[in-house]
Order: C-alpha cells, then sequence, then structure tokens
C-alpha cells in the first residue's frame, strides 16, 4: 500500500468515529451544565475524554486544515474543562463566593483596609481643619446651594422628601455611591495613585462640609442625618479604597510573579470584595432615602440603625452570617502565581 | 480555510494539549457591537413602551414631577437593562452573551474553564477603565496591542476571549468518510459539504464551487461547458469510493 493510500485509508477510519464524537460532546455539555446526576455517565466522560484526545492528535496530523479536527479541538477542550472543574452552578459559586472567598479576601486586604481608612480619616481631618481656620476655603468643597441653604441656618436635607420620593432618592444615591466605589476600586490601575485621590478628596469634603455645618450650630442635625447611612457607607468607601489599593501595589511592587500576574491576582481577589461593598450599598442607599431624611425617626432608633446595619456588614465581610450555611469543600479562590 | 489564529495552549494528563484559538479585535468589536445594539434595543424597547402605559397616550415624555412609579417601572428597568446587561447576562450564560453567541465567541478562564463570578464581575466592572476616555478608547488599544488581545478587565480577571466552533462538523465527517476515494479529508468534507448545500446555494455560485472542486481533484477536466446536473453528477462520482479505500 502507498503512503497517500495509508493516510487516506487512515483518515477514513478517523472520520468514521464522528458519531462518537458527536455522543462525547453531548455528554460534556450535559455534565457541564450539571443537567445530570447519573454516575455511569459521568465514569463515560473519562473514556470519552482518552478518545477525543487519540482522535484528535491523529487528525492534528492526518488532516490539519479539515472542520473535523476543528470540531475535535473543541469537544476536546470541553471535555477537559468538564472533567478538571466539575459542572458550574449558580447556587454553589454564589455560596462559595460569599461564604469562603469574601472573607478571605476581606483578611487578605485587613492591612489595606486600615492604610484606607487611616488615609481617609487624615484627609477629613485636614478638611475639617482647613474650613474651621478659613471657612471661606468651603466654596472648594461644597455646592453654592448647601452655602446658601447652611447660611440660612438650614441643612440642605431638610424638607428633602417634599421635592424627591424617597424611592427615587434611594435609587439616586445607591447608583452614585456604587459608581464612587467602583472607581475607587478601578482607579488602583492607576498604580494606587487613583484611588488615593478618590479617598483623599472625599475624606476631605466629609471634614469640610463637617466643619462649616458646626460652625452655623447645625452639626448635631447633619451627624442625625447621616448616622443611619454613613457608618456603612463611609466603611464601604474605605472598602473599596483597600480593594483599589492593592491593586495599585501589586502594579507598584509585583514581586517575583510579575507586574500583569500580580495585578491579576489583587484585581480579582480584592474585586470580591467589590461585590458586597455594592450589596452593602444598596441598602445603605434606601436608608438614605426612608429613614435619613425623615424626620419622624428619633436619633436613638437612627443610631440604632446605623449601628446595626454595620454589625450586619461586619457579619457578612467575615462569614459569620452564614453561619447556618456548611461551607463548600472547596474554593476557585485565585492563588498567588 | 481559513488561516489558524493564535491560540492558548493548556497542558492535559492525556499529553495531548487543549488548543483554544484567541479572538482578535475583529471579533471582540464584532460582539461588543451585537451586544451594544442588543441592549439598547431592549432599554429603549422598555422605555417606550413603558412610558406608553404610563402617559395612557402616544407620548414618551416623562412626568413634569418626580413620580415612585414612573422612576421605579420606567426608568430604574431601562437603566438596568442597559447598564447591568453584561455583568449579568456572562454570569447566568457562563462568560457568554447573545452578541458574543452570534460572533462565536465566548469568556474563558486561563486553565480553559468557564470563568467564576467573581472572575466575571471584576472583568466588567473594569469596562470603567476600558472606556476612557470615549468609545472603550483605552480597551481597543490594549486589544490591539497585548498578544493575546485582552483589555484590562481580561488582565485583571485572568480571562480571554476565544472563538468557539459549532458544532455541524460530525455529520459532515460522517458524510466525508463515505467519500474518501481519490480525496484527500480535506476535498471529502468540501464535496460533501457542497453536495449538502447544493439546493441552499444560488445556481452560479453552486456552479462555480462544483467546477474548482473537479478541476482541483480532477486535473485536465473540462468543466465550463457542463451544466448544473452534470456538474452534480461529476461531484458525485468524484467523491465515490475508489480503489483506494480499504
Amino acid at each position: 500500500m502507498t503512503t497517500d493510500a495509508q493516510q487516506q485509508a487512515l483518515a477514513a477510519a478517523l472520520l468514521k468515529r464522528a458519531p462518537l464524537w458527536l455522543q462525547a460532546d453531548a455528554r460534556a455539555r450535559r455534565l457541564g451544565r450539571g443537567r445530570t446526576e447519573d454516575a455511569a455517565d459521568a465514569l463515560h466522560l473519562a473514556d470519552d475524554y482518552r478518545l477525543l484526545a487519540h482522535d484528535l492528535a491523529r487528525a492534528r496530523v492526518l488532516m490539519p486544515a479539515s472542520r473535523a479536527r476543528e470540531f475535535l479541538e473543541s469537544a476536546y477542550a470541553r471535555a477537559h474543562a468538564t472533567l478538571n472543574h466539575g459542572d458550574w452552578r449558580l447556587g454553589s459559586t454564589l455560596r462559595t463566593l460569599f461564604v469562603i472567598e469574601l472573607p478571605a479576601a476581606v483578611r487578605w486586604l485587613a492591612p489595606y483596609i486600615l492604610w484606607a481608612s487611616l488615609v481617609f480619616a487624615l484627609a477629613a481631618l485636614g478638611g475639617f481643619l482647613l474650613v474651621e481656620r478659613y471657612p471661606e476655603l468651603i466654596a472648594l468643597f461644597a455646592s453654592p446651594d448647601l452655602i446658601a441653604s447652611v447660611e440660612h441656618g438650614k441643612l440642605w436635607t431638610e424638607g428633602l422628601l417634599n421635592i424627591v420620593p424617597s424611592a427615587v432618592l434611594s435609587v439616586q444615591i445607591l447608583a452614585n455611591n456604587i459608581v464612587v466605589s467602583l472607581f475607587a476600586y478601578c482607579a488602583g490601575f492607576l498604580f494606587g495613585l487613583g484611588t488615593l485621590y478618590i479617598l483623599g478628596l472625599n475624606g476631605l469634603m466629609l471634614g469640610a462640609v463637617f466643619a462649616f455645618v458646626r460652625a452655623h450650630g447645625l452639626g448635631g442635625q447633619l451627624f442625625s442625618f447621616i448616622v443611619a447611612h454613613g457608618c456603612v457607607e463611609l466603611s464601604v468607601m474605605c472598602l473599596s479604597g483597600a480593594a483599589g489599593a492593592a491593586v495599585g501595589e501589586a502594579l507598584v511592587r509585583p514581586g517575583s510573579a510579575g507586574r500583569v500576574a500580580a495585578f491579576r491576582f489583587a484585581a480579582l481577589r480584592s474585586g470580591v470584595v467589590l461585590i458586597a461593598c455594592a450589596l452593602l450599598l444598596v441598602g445603605a442607599g434606601l436608608i438614605e432615602g426612608y429613614v435619613s431624611p425623615n424626620p419622624a425617626y428619633p436619633l436613638p432608633v437612627r443610631i440604632a440603625i446605623g449601628v446595626g446595619y454595620w454589625l450586619l456588614m461586619l457579619a457578612l465581610l467575615t462569614g459569620r452570617l452564614w453561619w447556618f450555611v456548611r461551607a463548600p469543600a472547596t474554593s476557585d479562590a485565585p492563588r498567588p502565581a | 480555510m481559513s488561516e489558524a489564529a493564535p491560540g492558548l495552549s493548556v497542558d492535559s494528563v492525556t499529553g495531548i494539549d487543549v488548543s483554544l484559538p484567541l479572538a482578535g479585535p475583529g471579533a471582540r468589536a464584532y460582539a461588543f457591537t451585537l451586544d451594544w445594539h442588543v441592549r439598547l434595543v431592549l432599554a429603549l424597547g422598555w422605555y417606550a413602551a413603558g412610558a406608553l402605559l404610563y402617559n395612557g397616550q402616544l407620548s414618551l415624555a416623562p412626568p413634569l414631577l418626580s413620580d415612585v412609579r414612573w422612576f421605579g417601572l420606567v426608568v430604574v428597568p431601562a437603566l438596568a437593562l442597559y447598564f447591568l446587561y453584561h455583568p449579568i447576562l456572562e454570569v447566568a450564560l457562563r462568560g457568554s452573551t447573545p452578541g458574543k453567541r452570534m460572533a462565536g465567541v465566548r469568556v474563558v478562564a486561563r486553565d480553559g474553564s468557564a470563568p467564576g463570578v467573581g472572575a466575571l464581575l471584576v472583568r466588567n466592572v473594569f469596562r470603567l477603565i476600558d472606556s476612557l476616555p470615549v468609545f472603550y478608547g483605552l480597551g481597543l488599544a490594549l486589544v490591539v496591542l497585548t498578544r493575546e488581545h485582552v483589555r484590562c478587565g481580561d488582565m485583571a480577571a485572568g480571562t480571554l476571549l476565544v472563538y468557539e466552533r459549532t458544532g455541524s462538523e460530525p455529520a459532515l465527517a460522517q458524510h466525508a468518510a463515505e467519500r474518501l476515494g481519490r480525496l484527500d479529508a480535506t476535498g471529502a468534507e468540501l464535496v460533501a459539504e457542497l453536495l449538502g448545500r447544493w439546493q441552499e446555494l444560488s445556481a452560479p455560485a453552486r456552479a462555480e464551487l462544483a467546477r474548482r472542486l473537479i478541476v482541483r481533484y480532477s486535473p485536465g477536466s473540462t468543466v465550463t461547458e457542463l451544466d448544473d446536473a452534470q456538474l452534480r453528477a461529476r461531484l458525485e462520482e468524484l467523491g465515490r469510493p475508489a480503489a483506494a479505500t480499504p
């Protein structure tokens, strides 16, 4: 038999196995989507994997430019992913995320959270001292409407619900806060400087406004307005700033892994915290829309809501909120490269 | 057959590496454009339908005063459809979206598996950076300049965009196997596919393709005078198993 004829015969024999490839691919899809619990089906996948690997190796040599080879590549990749990573279910993925990955990420971020909080607190103190000493500088930090309102002895939050309904206010506030929080994280991409800028600016504004309001005898009212939603809102600001700082540090001091690998590790690990931040800001936004501007809530109730929600945040971040959930056996949390 | 795209190679215990062809800037831009149109149409459609129902007349104008019903039933869902389209669909469809499906691409982790929820959300959060300064300028520049054609979000999340091959090939391979005579495997596939799609193609297109195949695998044949039926007969003859088939 000539070499050509031999190749033809081998290719023909290979192509006749196409129905087996189709079965193997269908099984990998089924198991990959978690649509079957059949143990025999799962066992077959290991055989399919070997079959596909064998046929793919031959197809790469015998008919590299064929569509049959392309299909085999795809089916083999799918079988590989299913066999090595199991199925993918939203419920168990979310459970792993909140029960294992989030507390681990918060523990890993602990030093960054400390530093970010310190930067924010120092900036707030700086803003406070600056405006207390030079009141005219408030024009740098607050809008003319806010300044005019406070100078007339009224907080800008008074009568807010007469203008905007609570639901509208909540959504506007939470959307804005989530965007700021995500930006504080992403801005870490600029070697951490963007995050530092956002943290510093927000701290300066908070301190400056407090000093200005206090100078007009409205400090207590502002505290009363802020306390219900502010405990969590400000903590989330520091959390997202810490996540951004971790990303920034990975780019500034990547270590032996290399800059891209260090960036990937830091972004992926700290990014998990952003999911919790967004959820917490939804709650804070609802409180800010429904409770904070409503004069019917006395100060003790506001403090109780603020502290209670902050404790809930701690429970979520440390994983204690899910004490009743059995921890999943494995985690796909990123490992250092 | 198109030129092979650069790919990602993943080691396997079988010794045969898993090869994933990486999507380039063109496929990415195509998928994004399709998705952008889908989400825009969905968001505008929701807004228009909601506004018409809310106003009770042929008007899309918002109310003069802030209203919870308008905001909650018209504005918020429309904005959510537009802004949460990518993160929600990528998580629910394991790294795919309608636009990506139409463009034949999907998002995978660097080991070829479906990315986790955290990775997909991080990938989407970084759109804030990739979209700077305008029209995804930074993201597009990175996709063009990086070896693996990734934007900032992919770098952060450890994800890649790869081509997803769809599966009509096994049936084609079976037909091709029956036609392996004097044809090689690629030729047998082409003849099988052309005969399978004969009725779908326009007469001039199938005649042109048939003539090319016959000339390629039967050098010296005269094909210019052959009509539609004769071309089909010659193709079938070409694909018939010959003596070389064991």
